[in-house]
Parts: structure tokens; C-alpha cells; sequence
């Protein structure tokens, strides 16, 4: 069972943008996304092994779900080669040729203003698939 | 080589599987490039040389490497090794190819002499080079005797060793074979200036022991001796052919086995192809043919009727660093042959062209310094060349640029693919890149030297089909950055917000937000940092420093012009010292340190703007450098102040952010220390003002700048600067460099020219003010974020523990300094001074054990 954490406020992250964030040893990077929400993930790049991932830049990809229906997922690439991955499942969008390395995924949110962090990863992505 | 193309084809072309197939190799490797031997140097590893490997996985096909073919009896059809392993055959190939000759001379026994061929040869060299540089205390020296293709790329392999290098060649020029004397004189001049010592005109006599018995010195046929402590040989080669001899097959007189049009040799159940194979009495010594004999022999076995026919492949010089080339009658020996030659001995160019007596019909051609015409003329060998010979060698080389190639003139020599095969992988099979096109038709995919070619039948097969390729930016926007930055410019547009709610679609990426954010820049819609632009910025951008492999970043202040004081040099190596940072001089003519964390950077720079340094942008896409000579104030040669027009251009273009990195270069004479014609602007200096050359880059793909004016004075060269970096900015796809847009701009550098220099579209009053406003509104980008507490907050690692750092950070001294851990080493530090102490330490205790 994971504890979320107070990180900072809100206001301290600059909305479309990262910032690193420790929760005891562990290293996380957290981003303010334009709509208010917040998502956090390892700070660790699994290709490089720099703490680089609060670094990286948000975007968004557009994926046709299993309904058929189109809708854009929520992205980060590092700033270190560009793989990219979905912020909410830790998957790999695009692995630049690479082999599939999924990030952790910690679950965040907003309450009274303020970001909570869950101080243990709650999702990995799939395993590697070919 | 041949036996694998050979295995690849047969694969590829027999899905049914009716062949099997055993390769036998007596090395202990499977099949590698041998072409590209030398580039066992860069790599010091055979993958480097690596074929593809898929072939060896297929279940059809065994591969017994390290067992030689002893013998071949043709009766009982069976092949029996040295091993003693006997194969059974329907039909035998022989890919025998051939062995480095070693002239028969007194001495060749001794340890130290080494002959070019095989991957375990260089291996071997390069062990004895590395074991001698250590028993003799001193650089190695080294001897080729043969100044052929091979024995230059061994001489260069020599240097790459650490090792002097002396070629020594009996014919009167190097690569006597395949240059014409004009040719072969240029190419020693290019040696010469990479450090090789060349002797033409003498041969090695005899090889003379050093003291401890190795190879110590060489006597040449003229009577002067060469001390030595390697000789590689690279003399010729010769087809093996020993067992094809004693099964008895037809041998050709100058050695090599018989072989007919469809590569059979004298008996129908063994066929035989690469440089083992005598065809018309000659055996090859390329790949070329060797891949040609390899798919007839596929094409043959599968029922078809194809045939191995000599052409005259060229050849190329490569691995040296420097360029030759040549195909055809390069002495003009056909009757009434005419040459027409260009000779600059100043940038080192030799090109010659050989024609008919009435000068239409392309017989030949040399190329010594600069072989960019080589792959464009080479097919139309024995063809018109539809165009003035002197205006295709002239030094703008653009007589060329109409002549269309015959669809069956050969683009690929070494897959032998050609016009015709290029178009139609366009037209009907949907090639649209020039990697499908490489895929598609094997084109291109052995030497690389004919992908100018390609991309050339490639984009005009392209606008004939009226095909446009997507320009996308990416997902999000449709449309290419020109058209983007025209959108945003006409429409005022300034944040992304607003530009992606009227041309795009989500929320953008790490493609397309940086480039708006250098849109925007351009337009001068405000600082980089400033609201939402910070969330555009690629970290490079974001925190004006560029990242490294292991987070941290460097730090380049400007230098204009090369130039520093020493107080800012003292504060400089100040600031490296408290904060352990390596230091080092970039390629491009600055200081630079590596290693700061984030959270250091802003204090680092509020050091070095207090001496009077700024921003280097050395992370932007953006103006980087103007590299400079000292020019007439200090130089004997200068004839202009190139150091003072560098400053005034660096500081004048600063900051200005592009599709790409700028770089300029601005030399004091025609002497072009600068190598300004390597730089995106190139100026260089006459008697009567500036040369301006544009379109010039390094890189992956260098290209030399050309020239746009002359003459020009110091007023009307910044005009036209202005003017040329406007157009690019406005025009240039993203990531562009101005090399390809020059070229893929529509006229080519003279509709440039006319564009810059005449005004022909009444645009430059408009490009010269916005370079203007560019000029006016310049502000150091270090200097205004040092202001701006909020623009501090993103130098914090961690948003909840300010003081915290990066526990993983580990530094491992190195030469007096530091790099960053890699995974294994033993020992590293998280605190860079710490390990540079060490490092220190260790470098003094060297110091002291060599006294």
C-alpha cells in the first residue's frame, strides 16, 4: 500500500513542464500538464541512466484505441536521445530503434492546491513486447 | 565477399529452397567487408566489418569457417579439407579470391613485415605497432612499399596506428594504375600535407635486421636507405588459384581460373567468381565484377540466362582522407583522344575529362582532391556528355547540371544497378526516400560513393510523378516549418497556444514545440525563458547549457573572434577549479567546461558575466562560432583585419535562432587557415575586400561553401550576410542545414545569387530590417535570466528539497581531469573536485616516476 506524499504546491511547477522531486531516496519527475492535472514517473532515462526524465518534454500522440475510437495520449520524451512514452501507462510511444524500456509510473494528483506523489511506483508498463 | 553475396542472392531468389549451400573459408571469421578494411582502425573490432548475418542463420546454408579446401576432385565431386572434412557437391564455387604478392627480396623473413589483405593482418600489424612503440620509446616508423589504393589506406592505417609513415612506389606517381601523371602529382600534394612522406620512382631492394633482429631499416633501388621498424607490403595481388590448378581446371596465363561469360570454368560442374576468376585473360581486383560474377552464377543456377561481362568500374581512393578517383582512359591513349583539364594546386583540385577527337563522347575521367563529379560522370562513360567538357570541370562544376542519364547507363558500379532500375523502383515500386531506393534496388549500399547520384534520379524521378513528399513537421502540423514560420509571421501568431489552435492539432511534441519556440524567437516574440515559451524549450534551450550523457551540462561563453582577456581567462579556469569541471577546447574555437549540475549553473555564469563574458549559445540552434585566423594585424600573409570582421559578424548575429546551427569562418588570405569554406558563411579575404561563400558545412555530410560574390567591401558583405541568413532562417526546413537548402533551393546558387546580390525579388529591404530588429533587440540571454528570480526557480533538481544533489553522479579521473562513471569502472566520485584531486595526485606521481 503506497503513501502519497506532499510534493510542493501547484503553483511551484510551471504548467507543460517537469521538475524532479525526491521522495526519500527515490527520484521521480513530475509534470504539470496544461489541463491542471499532474503525472509523476521514474527521473531515471532507462536508455541513458541519467536523471534526466523531468527534463524532457510534454506533448501529445494521437492513437486509435481498440473501439476505434482516435484520442491523444499524454507523452514525455527524454531530453537525452527523444524515446518517447505514455505518461499515464509508462509505455513506449517510440523507442528510437531501441529495445522497449517502460518507465515506472507513480500515481500524483492535486488536492487543496497542493501535488501528491504515491511514494511506491503503482503501474509498470506491459512487458517489453516485439 | 563474393561467396556471401552469392549465399544473399541465392537466399533472396530461391524462397523454395531447392539449393543448400556450403561455404568453406579458411578464416577464422565468417565473411566480412574487405573493402572496408581499413575501418578496422576506428573501431578496433571486426563487427565494424560485419556482413549481414542473417544469411548464416538460414537453414539452407552452412558455413565452415576456418578449415581450407585442400583439394577439389572433380570425378568423384567431392571437396576435401585440411581437416580432413569431405563435401559432396552438384556444382562448386569457386571464391577463392586472392593473396597480397610480397616482392622476393633479401630480408622479407624478418619480424616486422606485413602484407595488407586479411582482417588477421591488421590485427597483427597493429599489435606489432603498439609492442614496438613500447620497446623503442619513440613513434614507430613505418615503410609501404606499393603507393597503390591499398598501400595508401595502409600508409593511413600506419598514421591512424600512431606510427610514421613512408610510402615508396617504383612508378613515377602514386596509384599509378589509376591516375594520369597530372592526377598522380595532386594526390602526392594531398599526402604530403596529411604527413606521409612519399618516394616515387624506387622500389625496396633489400630489408636490413635492427639490432634486436627485427626489421631496422630499408635499402631502396636507388641506394638510399630508410631506417624502419615496420614495412607493410602492398605490391599487387594474385588470384588463388592452387586448388582450381591441381584439379586440373584451365588456368589463365597471368594465373586465375577460366572462366566464360556465365562463370563457368573449364569443367561445366564448377564455376568460379571474385578475383580468382580469369576472365579474358584478367583477373579483378574489385568488388565490383566480384558481386556481378556472383549473380550470374545465382541467376545461372536458378535456370536464368544472365552474363558476366568487364566494364570499367572506376576506382575510388578510400579510407585515406584523402579523395581520388577515376574511371576509363585516364591516359588518353584511344586515338585522337582529347583531355581537358583543371588544375588548382592552391585548394589541391585535379579534374580531367577524356573525350573523342570530336570532343562529344566521354572516354574518361580523373579526379584528385575533390571527386564530387566522379559519381555524376562515371556513368556517362563511352556516352555523349551532352554538356561543355570545360564548363563541367570548371570550378563551380554546374555545366553538369541538365545532362540526364540514359536509363541503362550504371549509377551503382558495385551492385551494378542502374539509371533505368532507380527510375522504376520510383514509378512503380513507390521508392520515395533514398533508403527505400537503397533497399529496394541494392544501389548504393556497398562504397556509397554513387548516393549523390541517386538522390539526384531519385528527386527528379519524383517531380516528374508530380509527387510531393510530406513535408510534415510531424503529427501535429501538416505543413513544413517554412510554411509554418510564414503562417506565424503573416498572422502575427505568439505563443504556441495560439499557433497550434490555428494550424496544428494536440498538444504539440518534442519535434514541433522547439521549432515554434525558434519561430518565435526569430520574430523576436520575447525571451526564451519567457511565460509560455519555457515549456517549448528543449532542455538545451531551457537552462542555456547543453546536456551531456550524464545530466550535467557544459558551459561555453562567447569568445568572438576566438579572442579572451586574461583576467576573464583567470576567473574562467577560477571557476572550473571550484567546481571540478573538465576543461577543454572546442571544435569550434572556444573554452569550454564540462560537468556543472544544474543547480550550479546559474551561479557559475553569475561568475563569468561578472568578467564580461556572455551566452555562448553554444546549446541554440542558432549562431554558434565564427572561427577566425589573426589575420593582417599579426599575420605576414594577411591582406584584411580577419579577426576583427569575425567579431564584428559573431557579435552582429548572435543569439539569431535558425533551423539549424550556424557557423561561420573568415580568413585573412586565400591561404584559409579559417577553413571558412567548410562553414555555412565562408569569407575569406583578397587584395580588393571579401570573398563571400555560402552553404559550406562539417558534419556527416560535408560540403564545401561556394562562392555567392566577390570583392566585396566590409558594408556590402554584412548586407549580403544579412540578407543570405534572413532568407535561410525564413526558408529552410527544420533541422536544414544551408548546404542542402542551398542545393534543393529552385535555381540553385544562382537564382541565390540573384536573389541576394540583385535583389531580383525586391525582398531585401525586408530581410536586412529584420535582421535589424534582430540586431537591435539582442539581449544576453544569461545576463537577463541572472535578473529574473522566477527564471531561477528552474535551476532546482528537486522541487521539494532545494539543497539536495543527485546522488548518482560518480566522476572518475582521467588525464589530470575528469569524465563521467561508466558502468565497471572500479573507482568513481560523486564530487568532481574530489576526483580531480585524484587525478592531480596521480598525474604528479607519473611525472615523478619518469624522472
Amino acid at each position: 500500500m503506497s503513501t502519497f506524499v506532499d510534493i510542493c504546491a501547484l503553483d511551484d511547477l510551471d504548467p507543460e513542464r517537469g521538475a524532479g522531486a525526491l521522495l526519500g531516496d527515490t527520484q521521480v519527475a513530475v509534470f504539470r500538464l496544461a489541463d491542471g492535472t499532474v503525472r509523476a514517473v521514474q527521473q531515471r532515462d532507462p536508455y541513458s541512466g541519467a536523471n534526466v526524465m523531468s527534463r524532457g518534454l510534454v506533448g501529445t500522440h494521437r492513437v486509435t484505441g481498440d473501439d476505434g475510437v482516435e484520442r491523444d495520449v499524454d507523452t514525455v520524451t527524454t531530453p537525452m536521445l527523444k524515446q518517447v512514452w505514455d505518461v499515464d501507462t509508462g509505455a513506449v510511444l517510440d523507442a528510437g530503434g531501441k529495445d522497449r524500456r517502460p518507465l515506472a509510473v507513480f500515481a500524483a494528483q492535486v488536492r487543496d492546491g497542493r501535488v501528491l506523489v504515491a511514494d511506491t511506483p503503482t503501474e509498470r508498463a506491459p512487458a517489453p513486447q516485439r | 565477399m563474393t561467396a556471401h553475396r552469392l549465399v544473399a542472392g541465392l537466399r533472396s531468389r530461391d524462397p523454395e529452397g531447392g539449393w543448400s549451400l556450403t561455404v568453406i573459408g579458411d578464416e577464422p571469421h565468417e565473411p566480412y567487408d574487405r573493402v572496408h578494411l581499413s575501418e578496422w582502425f576506428d573501431a578496433r573490432d571486426a563487427q565494424a566489418l560485419a556482413l549481414d548475418r542473417g544469411v548464416w542463420d538460414d537453414p539452407r546454408v552452412t558455413l565452415v569457417a576456418g578449415d581450407a579446401v585442400a583439394s577439389l576432385d572433380r570425378t568423384a565431386s567431392v571437396v576435401t579439407t585440411r581437416s580432413g572434412r569431405q563435401v559432396h557437391y552438384d556444382r562448386a564455387v569457386l571464391a577463392t579470391g586472392s593473396w597480397a604478392w610480397t616482392p622476393r627480396a633479401e630480408g622479407t623473413d624478418l619480424p616486422g613485415l606485413f602484407t595488407y589483405r586479411t582482417l588477421d593482418d591488421v590485427e597483427r600489424l597493429a599489435e606489432w605497432v603498439r609492442l614496438r612503440e613500447r620497446a623503442l620509446g619513440r613513434a614507430v616508423r613505418g615503410v609501404v612499399v606499393g603507393g597503390g589504393v591499398l598501400g595508401l589506406e595502409a600508409a593511413a592505417a600506419l598514421q591512424r596506428l600512431g606510427a610514421e609513415a613512408t610510402v615508396v612506389e617504383f612508378a613515377d606517381r602514386l596509384m599509378s594504375v589509376q591516375l594520369d601523371q597530372g592526377g598522380g602529382e595532386m594526390l602526392r600534394l594531398l599526402i604530403e600535407d596529411l604527413g606521409v612522406t612519399v618516394r616515387t620512382g624506387a622500389g625496396a631492394h633489400r630489408f636490413l635486421p635492427a639490432g634486436d633482429g627485427s626489421v631496422g631499416s630499408v635499402e631502396l633501388t636507388d641506394g638510399s636507405a630508410l631506417p624502419t621498424d615496420v614495412v607493410v607490403f602492398s605490391v599487387g595481388i594474385r588470384p588463388r588459384d592452387r586448388v582450381a590448378r591441381e584439379a586440373g581446371l584451365a588456368i589463365g596465363e597471368r594465373g586465375g581460373v577460366v572462366v566464360g561469360e556465365a562463370c563457368q570454368t573449364s569443367d561445366p560442374g564448377v564455376w568460379a567468381i571474385g578475383e580468382c576468376a580469369s576472365v579474358d585473360g584478367v583477373c579483378a581486383g574489385l568488388v565490383a565484377p566480384g558481386n556481378d560474377m556472383a549473380d550470374v552464377v545465382v541467376d545461372r543456377f536458378l535456370g536464368g540466362e544472365r552474363v558476366h561481362r568487364r566494364a570499367d568500374d572506376g576506382t575510388k581512393l578510400k579510407g585515406v582522407g584523402v579523395e581520388a578517383a577515376s574511371f576509363g582512359d585516364v591516359n588518353a591513349v584511344s586515338a585522337g583522344a582529347l583531355e581537358v583539364s583543371f588544375v588548382d594546386p592552391i585548394h589541391r583540385r585535379f579534374r580531367k575529362l577524356v573525350l573523342s577527337d570530336d570532343a562529344t563522347t566521354l572516354l574518361g575521367g580523373v579526379f584528385v582532391g575533390d571527386i564530387e563529379l566522379y559519381s555524376a560522370l562515371r556513368p556517362l562513360l563511352g556516352r555523349p556528355l551532352g554538356a561543355d567538357p570545360a564548363a563541367v570541370i570548371a570550378p563551380d562544376g554546374e555545366g553538369l547540371a541538365d545532362t540526364e542519364l540514359p536509363d541503362e547507363a550504371v549509377v551503382c558500379s558495385c551492385n551494378n544497378v542502374d539509371a533505368g532500375t532507380v527510375r522504376s523502383a520510383v514509378t512503380e515500386r513507390g521508392c520515395r526516400t533514398i533508403g527505400q531506393v537503397k533497399e529496394c534496388t541494392t544501389a548504393g549500399t556497398v562504397c556509397g560513393s554513387c548516393v549523390p547520384a541517386l538522390t539526384k534520379l531519385l528527386n527528379a524521378e519524383l517531380s516528374r510523378a508530380g509527387v510531393t513528399v510530406s513535408d510534415a513537421l510531424c503529427e501535429h502540423f501538416a505543413m513544413s516549418r517554412a510554411t509554418l514560420y510564414r503562417l506565424v509571421r503573416e498572422e502575427g501568431l505568439r505563443t504556441f497556444t495560439e499557433v497550434v489552435a490555428a494550424h496544428g492539432t494536440g498538444r504539440g511534441c518534442a519535434v514541433c514545440r522547439p521549432t515554434v519556440a525558434s519561430i518565435l524567437s526569430t520574430l523576436r516574440r520575447g525571451h526564451v525563458l519567457e511565460g509560455e515559451q519555457a515549456a517549448l524549450q528543449d532542455t538545451n534551450d531551457h537552462v542555456m547549457a547543453n546536456l551531456q550523457k550524464n545530466g550535467t551540462y557544459s558551459v561555453i561563453p562567447r569568445m568572438p573572434g576566438g579572442e579572451v582577456r586574461a583576467d576573464q581567462l583567470l576567473e574562467f579556469a577560477k571557476v572550473a577549479d571550484d567546481f571540478g569541471l573538465y576543461v577543454r577546447v572546442t571544435g569550434g574555437q572556444r573554452l569550454a567546461m564540462f560537468g556543472a549540475r544544474l543547480d550550479q549553473l546559474p551561479e557559475i555564469w553569475r561568475r563569468l558575466t561578472a568578467v564580461g563574458f556572455e551566452s555562448g549559445h553554444a546549446y541554440g540552434k542558432s549562431l554558434r562560432t565564427v572561427k577566425t585566423c589573426v589575420g593582417r594585424t599579426w599575420c605576414r600573409f594577411g591582406v584584411q583585419d580577419s579577426s576583427a570582421m569575425a567579431v564584428r559578424l559573431e557579435l552582429r548575429y548572435r543569439g539569431l535562432r535558425s533551423p539549424h546551427k550556424i557557423k561561420f569562418g573568415v580568413s585573412g588570405c586565400a591561404r584559409e587557415c579559417a577553413e571558412a569554406r567548410g562553414k555555412d558563411v565562408g569569407i575569406i579575404a583578397t587584395h580588393k575586400g571579401w570573398n563571400l561563400y555560402v552553404g559550406g558545412n562539417g558534419g556527416a555530410q560535408p560540403a564545401h561553401a561556394q562562392l555567392l560574390a566577390e570583392d566585396l567591401d566590409d558594408e556590402t558583405l554584412v548586407r549580403y550576410v544579412d540578407r543570405f541568413l534572413m532568407l535561410y532562417v525564413q526558408e529552410a526546413d527544420r533541422l536544414q542545414r544551408t548546404a542542402p537548402w542551398v542545393a534543393e533551393r529552385a535555381g540553385g546558387l544562382d537564382e541565390l545569387r540573384r536573389v541576394v546580390v540583385e535583389d531580383s525579388l525586391g525582398i531585401a529591404d525586408q530581410l536586412e530590417a529584420a535582421m535589424a530588429e534582430h540586431v537591435r533587440d539582442y539581449e544576453d540571454e544569461w545576463g537577463a535570466t541572472l535578473a529574473d528570480p522566477a527564471k531561477l526557480r528552474k535551476f532546482t533538481p528537486f522541487v521539494n528539497a532545494p539543497e539536495a544533489v543527485d546522488g548518482d553522479l560518480a566522476f572518475v579521473p582521467e588525464r589530470g581531469q575528469v569524465r563521467p562513471a561508466d558502468e565497471g569502472d572500479a573507482v568513481a566520485y560523486p564530487d568532481p573536485r574530489v576526483a580531480r584531486d585524484v587525478a592531480l595526485l596521480a598525474a604528479r606521481v607519473e611525472l615523478e616516476e619518469a624522472r
